[in-house]
């Protein structure tokens, strides 16, 4: 007496994107934290300092945030305008941050005064940052000018006045304190040294810059603007090295993962890409609910914080290999879980003896009712279990089944409205899927079979009648757009072949071995 | 025709054993059935093969216990005899010569020295009509008796063996046939005959298929085929009888049993569910479900505590106390058809073929045993008629036994046609194969053919279909995942034609592909098209390399009767005949090569062993082949007649290394019947009329041990062995005088008096223990040997062993002990 063999769900392939170690790298995040800022996020930047605190320059204040804290651990409310790109000193001591009224001003972070106020520019200041000696200061401008400023005199010691339009992005050699590079809306980076009157380098990005960033050797420069990441060597006089156009809105924010393997773009489009630095292929990508303006990533990846247009600050936390424990630990308190194990890991001693137990083996509701021929009861349970989760292909399988043993048509049969409605939302819902149409469409064809005598009896099943035609025509129709394409692709492929002569065994001989001669190959042979 | 005396056809493996009810000894401890011409012996408890009775010349057509002497049986056949044996020892005691093939037997405890046997009617011997006949066996020592007393009990019976039973004590016998049930009372020496109304339910009629009598009571049960069951009671008159109705079968009941007791009615049909009915409370049944195959018949022990049922897939399963199933006893199982080609294993070197709905069955055929089932399918099996079931319908293994890959279709009427593709992977630990890959709709279409590239380094499968393409599949190293997976290399096709077979050759290095009238050739390391055969008209029906030395030559078959023969090396065709092979088969281990023959228009079938060694002198040749083949030497071409079939041949290239003698270059394998080769052919074997109907499929199984046969004429069976199978499912083979010598010596040599289950465990125990008590003995008191115990003698164990109502009398038994217990002249020298 065999036992009954369970009704077979098969494992469909799954489609779109494969598991790779980036993918599983960068999807272990935490789900994402959301503080809402009272505009939108322009600037992010992480302490070097542990434990790693945040400035998030947002309207006319700069926030800092621990690492966990959803709080502000402190707020710098002293800007008369929106303020911008609020940057930690190298020491993590002093802050300084720009404002829309041209005036760039210096804090120190346990401070809530500013220690220092830099006049001189005559607009908007959207750039600052610090130079590597930790005692100057790099400014721009939307008055076409960058400066640097001396800290302890709070003097301005030079200004460049070589951009032809705002400059909106900028950066500092962390090796050389004199080394700075602006990127402007005039399409153009320069690289400047403080030493030297003019620029030393000039780049055409031949879109507005938005952000610049350099690698940690200082080799690699990447700039974005407009749709296009570009990577420029330096090191060859700013020979560029690749454009990246994978984002279809403007990108707004660069970084960098802290083991510097991986490149991350932030666009106006919503996403963050993840590009690997060797091949600059995209590794990884995040979708958010807005426009993101700045993105920073803390040491380590750590945590992942983004900015929004609307004033959203999104924050990914890493998940620490404890926590994972800890679910797991967890599961295995749970009652069900201890009854299945219960005596299984008992290790049996050396002069135990042995009894085996049959094992009762489970079988899924269907399977009893299938076991006992109650069909329709069976389909129903399938129905079921796609209502529930949503997933068709046990429900599909069963259907399948019933088709084998020639009992679908009994099983489809008999139901009232609210069954048959079910049903046709289930077919709608499913029968255009390519993996379900071969057992679907004899389902569907069985079902007006049956239930042609009572159409029009009910409204609802009549809609859904309507609705499952409309959707067959259109599949109909899709399919022969694609026929058609495949048509066409196969006449350009055809074309672009070159054609190849297979060697006939009549004309070419190329053999020597034949010349003994066999005589001549082919019909003569055959015997009359 | 000349007579091949050496090499005869045998039918091999897996007699039926389902073809009649089987009988339980009253010890429980044996199971008898007819198989083929002989009755086996099983044991109930281990479900080993005891050994055979062998003697019938024809088909055994019935077995029953002795009802005076439990330790004999009678077994009819259709030879026209009917013989009484000692199971345990498997001793011919006498035979009766009936005179009329017999159809099946019945006895009875109260007809004592008569059996009741069906024969057909006398006067109308080509006709339908059976009848039954009791033989008083005359009583007489010799072991061949003819006998003569026969007398008509019942005219126009059924020659199925259920349609008869015997009734309450023996008192009368009922018989049905048709829609008509028939009682015989011997007493009153009358007959009631009652018949029903032929009502059409479901198509069905309602005809009788079964009967079976209650042993204790005057009920008589009757199995119908629109499954119904109906107990006739009070039928001692024409008028008054009653009968109730049990349904509970949905097709047709094929067997009836009553329980030794009478207290249960036992039935099986197709639904394989042995249904339990308890008497006089018929609303109460249990079931016994899933018993895998349609149930035939159904046998209780004397005492009841064993049941068995047979199947149609050839199986018997014996039944412990109604509810747990003890042991199967599995034959090789002929389903419907064979679909996949007969395969050789390459681990086990069984024989694997279609076996239950949806399996594979390894038939190992040097022990004669089905080893396992390989379940492919993996779905429930529905038992019903009419239903379109997944069949497996391809299947090949890779040239080590680490791969098998299977096919399985489900055709439905009107429908999509559904197609699996399955490859499973030898799994050392568990000794089986496990399902690796799964591909749904590997091809739009049927699957014509299936190979494994025979090359050891890469596994690599090739699937033709009819869907105009042809598909190489590859195992897809994957670092990510354990295991890696089956993926579709190549698709492959040549101007919309529709493949039909493929092989590869020996090497793995070239790949043919039949499409319609035209060879290709392509070579699977680039998929390049090498070159392209043709040679109409006539689609190509099969195709094959030869093998070892003989690589050179690629052979196919095409539907207008064409035995083509190609040299690759020249691309060009190298001879051909009009031979109409159904199916060509190279043997593995030689150049020799199999091609049968079907001769449309009639139902002969002949089969051309051909090899390609040189032949000596064209004397022996003709010697050898008699008057069926004329060669003339009109120069050249050579032209060979085939008289019988009239088939000509036309050699086109005389040989030139003729002169080399005896066995120079031993060559391809050619063509039916003469033996050819490019240079000198010669048929080794030849057989015409094989057997009725077309030769399915064939194989050449290789032999566990060499056989060192110089003869010329049965060298091609010593590396390997043919097997082929028929239409009507026959395992044919062909087998020469030496082995069937040593295969009786061998059985001889397993012979144990003790009747106890031989296993090769025991064997070897036993035999290790009487040595080492010999040993002993002989140590011991080298007296013991001539000083025999009275206990060890065979008079005594006879006496002692053997129940006393079935002993001769005392004083026989007396002078025998007495004669026991002295000391023998010669013995005491």
């Amino acid at each position: 007496m065999a036992s009954f063999k369970p009704t077979k769900i098969p494992i469909y392939p799954k489609l779109g994107e494969k598991v790779t170690p980036d993918t599983l790298y960068w999807k272990n995040y935490k789900a994402p934290v959301q503080i809402k800022e009272f505009g939108a996020v322009t600037s992010i930047d992480f302490s070097p300092l542990a434990p790693h605190n945040y400035a998030v320059t947002a309207s006319t204040r700069i926030h800092i945030y621990g690492p966990f804290s959803q709080e502000p651990v402190k707020t710098f409310t002293r800007f008369k305008d929106t303020a911008y790109s609020g940057k930690f000193r190298s020491d993590g001591q002093l802050l300084v941050a720009g404002c829309e009224d041209s005036v760039v001003r210096l804090f120190d972070v346990s401070g809530k005064v500013a220690l220092r106020v830099f006049k001189g520019h005559t607009k908007g200041v959207h750039v600052t940052d610090f130079t590597s000696d930790c005692y100057h200061i790099l400014t721009g401008s939307d008055d076409y000018t960058c400066r640097l400023w001396d800290i302890p005199n709070s003097t301005e010691l030079t200004s460049y006045k070589e951009h032809t339009d705002y400059i909106r992005c900028g950066t500092t050699s962390k090796l050389n304190r004199d080394i700075f590079i602006t990127g402007s809306y005039d399409h153009t980076l320069r690289v400047f040294d403080a030493r030297v009157e003019k620029s030393v380098m000039t780049m055409d990005h031949s879109q507005p810059v938005e952000s610049v960033l350099l690698y940690p050797s200082e080799g690699l420069l990447v700039s974005s603007g407009g749709r296009y990441v570009k990577v420029w060597d330096l090191l060859k006089g700013g020979q560029p090295l690749v454009s990246l156009k994978n984002h279809h809105k403007t990108v707004t924010c660069l970084g960098l993962s802290s083991n510097g393997q991986r490149l991350l773009s932030a666009s106006l489009d919503r996403h963050v890409k993840i590009y690997n630095t060797t091949n600059y292929k995209v590794v990884h990508n995040f979708d958010y609910a807005a426009s993101i303006l700045s993105l920073a990533l803390a040491p380590d990846d750590e945590s992942i914080v983004v900015g929004m247009t609307n004033g959203v600050l999104s924050i990914k936390h890493r998940k620490s290999p404890e926590e994972k424990q800890e679910v797991a630990g967890k599961q295995r308190v749970r009652p069900v879980y201890r009854v299945f194990v219960k005596g299984r890991n008992y290790v049996p001693k050396k002069d135990d003896f042995f009894v085996s137990k049959p094992v009762k083996s489970h079988l899924a509701k269907y399977d009893k009712q299938l076991k006992r021929f109650n069909i329709s009861k069976a389909l129903d349970t399938a129905l079921e279990l796609w209502r529930k989760n949503r997933k068709p292909d046990i429900t599909v399988a069963v259907m399948k089944e019933l088709d084998r043993r020639g009992t679908l048509k009994n099983a489809l049969a008999g139901r009232d409205e609210q069954n048959l409605s079910q049903l046709l939302n289930f077919l709608i819902g499913n029968v255009v899927d390519p993996r379900f149409t071969p057992v679907l469409v004899t389902a569907t064809e069985m079902i007006l079979d049956i239930y042609q005598a009572v159409v029009g009896q009910s409204s609802v099943v009549d809609r859904q009648l309507v609705r499952l035609q409309e959707l067959v025509e259109r599949e109909i129709d899709y399919q022969q757009d694609l026929l058609e394409v495949l048509g066409m692709l196969d006449t350009l492929f055809a074309t672009s072949l070159p054609r190849k002569e297979v060697p006939c065994p009549g004309s070419s001989r190329p053999n020597g071995l034949a010349e003994g001669g066999l005589g001549a190959p082919g019909p003569q042979l055959q015997a009359a | 025709m000349v007579e091949h005396a050496e090499i005869r056809m045998v039918r091999r493996g897996g007699s039926k054993i389902n073809f009649r009810e089987p009988v339980i000894t009253n010890d429980s401890r044996f199971l008898l059935c007819a198989a083929g011409e002989s009755v086996n012996v099983y044991s109930t408890s281990t479900e080993e093969f005891v050994h055979d009775l062998q003697g019938h010349t024809d088909l055994v057509t019935g077995v029953v216990l002795n009802p005076s002497n439990h330790l004999q049986v009678y077994s009819c056949s259709a030879d026209g005899t009917v013989r009484l044996w000692d199971f345990m020892d498997g001793i011919l005691i006498k035979t009766f010569i009936i005179g009329y093939p017999i159809y099946s037997i019945y006895v009875s405890e109260k007809h004592g020295g008569v059996v009741f046997v069906v024969v057909p009617m006398a006067n109308y011997k080509s006709s339908e009509l059976f009848q039954l006949v009791a033989v008083h066996l005359p009583r007489s020592g010799d072991q061949e008796v003819e006998a003569r007393e026969l007398s008509a009990v019942l005219c126009d019976v059924s020659p199925h063996p259920g349609a008869v039973s015997f009734g309450r004590e023996g008192e009368y016998i009922a018989a049905t046939k048709g829609l008509q049930l028939e009682v015989f009372f011997f007493k009153k020496q009358k007959s009631y005959r009652f018949s029903l109304k032929s009502g059409m339910k479901k198509g069905v009629k309602n005809a009788f298929t079964c009967v079976s009598c209650h042993p204790k009571e005057d009920c008589i049960a009757t199995g119908h085929a629109d499954g119904k069951i109906r107990l006739w009671r009070n039928f001692n008159q024409k008028k008054e009888y009653t009968y109730t109705t049990l349904h509970w079968h949905h097709g047709a009941v094929n067997t009836l049993c009553f329980t030794p007791e009478g207290t249960n009615l036992l039935s099986g049909g197709i639904e394989s569910v042995l249904v339990h009915w308890h008497y006089t409370q018929e609303n109460q049944k249990d079931f016994l479900p899933r018993l895998g195959a349609a149930i035939t018949h159904i046998a209780v022990s004397p005492d009841g505590s064993l049941f068995c049922t047979s199947h149609s897939d050839n199986k018997i399963t014996i039944i412990q106390s109604c509810v747990k199933v003890s042991a199967i006893i599995q034959g090789l199982v002929k389903g419907d058809g064979v679909w996949t080609d007969l395969i050789i294993d390459p681990r086990s070197k069984a024989l694997v073929l279609n076996g239950k709905p949806g399996h594979l069955q390894f038939y190992s055929l040097h022990r004669d045993k089905q080893l396992y089932n390989l379940d492919i399918v993996q779905q429930e099996y529905i038992n019903e008629e009419g239903l379109d079931q997944f069949e497996v319908v391809k299947a090949a293994f890779d040239a080590r036994g680490d791969w098998l890959a299977t096919v399985e279709e489900r055709r439905k009427k009107g429908a999509e046609l559904e197609i699996n593709l399955k490859l499973w992977a030898y799994d050392k630990l568990t000794q089986s194969f496990v399902l690796n890959t799964t591909v749904t709709a590997p091809h739009e279409d049927r699957i014509t053919g299936m190979f494994f590239s025979p090359s050891p380094e890469t596994t690599m499968l090739v699937t033709t279909s009819l869907d105009d393409h042809f598909k190489a599949w590859l195992l897809a190293d994957h670092s990510d995942t354990k295991e890696g997976f089956w993926s579709c290399d190549f698709v492959g096709g040549y101007h919309l034609l529709k493949p039909g077979c493929c092989s590869y050759s020996a090497d793995g290095s070239l790949l043919a592909v039949g499409f319609q009238e035209v060879v290709t050739v392509w070579s699977p390391a680039s998929w390049e098209l090498l070159t392209t055969l043709s040679q109409p008209p006539g689609a190509i029906r099969d195709l094959c390399f030869g093998r070892l030395s003989c690589s050179k030559y690629l052979l196919g078959t095409s539907t207008k009767n064409q035995l083509c023969c190609w040299n690759l090396l020249t691309c060009s065709l190298e001879w051909s005949t009009p031979m109409d092979v159904s199916l060509l088969q190279a043997d593995p281990l030689s150049e020799n090569m199999a091609a049968f023959c079907s001769q449309s228009g009639s139902s002969d079938c002949e089969c051309y062993l051909v090899s390609g060694s040189s032949y000596q002198y064209q004397h022996n040749y003709f010697a050898s082949f008699g008057l069926d083949y004329v060669l003339h030497m009109a120069g050249s071409p050579w032209v060979f007649y085939n008289m019988c079939c009239s088939l000509v041949v036309r050699l086109t290239q005389p040989s030139r290394n003729r002169s080399n003698g005896l066995h120079s270059s031993i060559c391809p394998l050619l063509p039916p019947v003469f033996v050819f080769k490019p240079s000198e052919p010669r048929p080794l074997y030849s057989q015409k009329a094989l057997c009725t109907g077309k030769v399915q499929h064939a194989v050449f199984a290789p032999r566990d041990q060499m056989l060192e046969s110089c003869e010329e004429r049965t060298q091609w069976l010593n590396r390997s062995q043919l097997y082929f199978i028929t239409q009507d499912m026959d395992l044919l083979t062909f087998s020469t005088k030496t082995e069937e010598d040593r295969l009786l010596a061998s059985s001889k040599q397993l012979m144990v008096d003790d009747s106890v289950a031989v296993t090769p465990f025991y064997l070897l125990l036993g035999k290790h223990r009487r040595q080492q008590l010999e040993k002993q003995e002989a140590l011991t008191n080298p007296m013991a040997e001539r000083t025999q115990l009275p206990q060890g003698s065979i008079a005594i164990k006879e006496l002692l062993h053997t129940p006393a109502h079935v002993l001769p009398s005392a004083s026989f038994l007396c002078a025998m002990f007495v004669r026991s217990l002295l000391v023998s002249r010669s013995s005491a020298r």
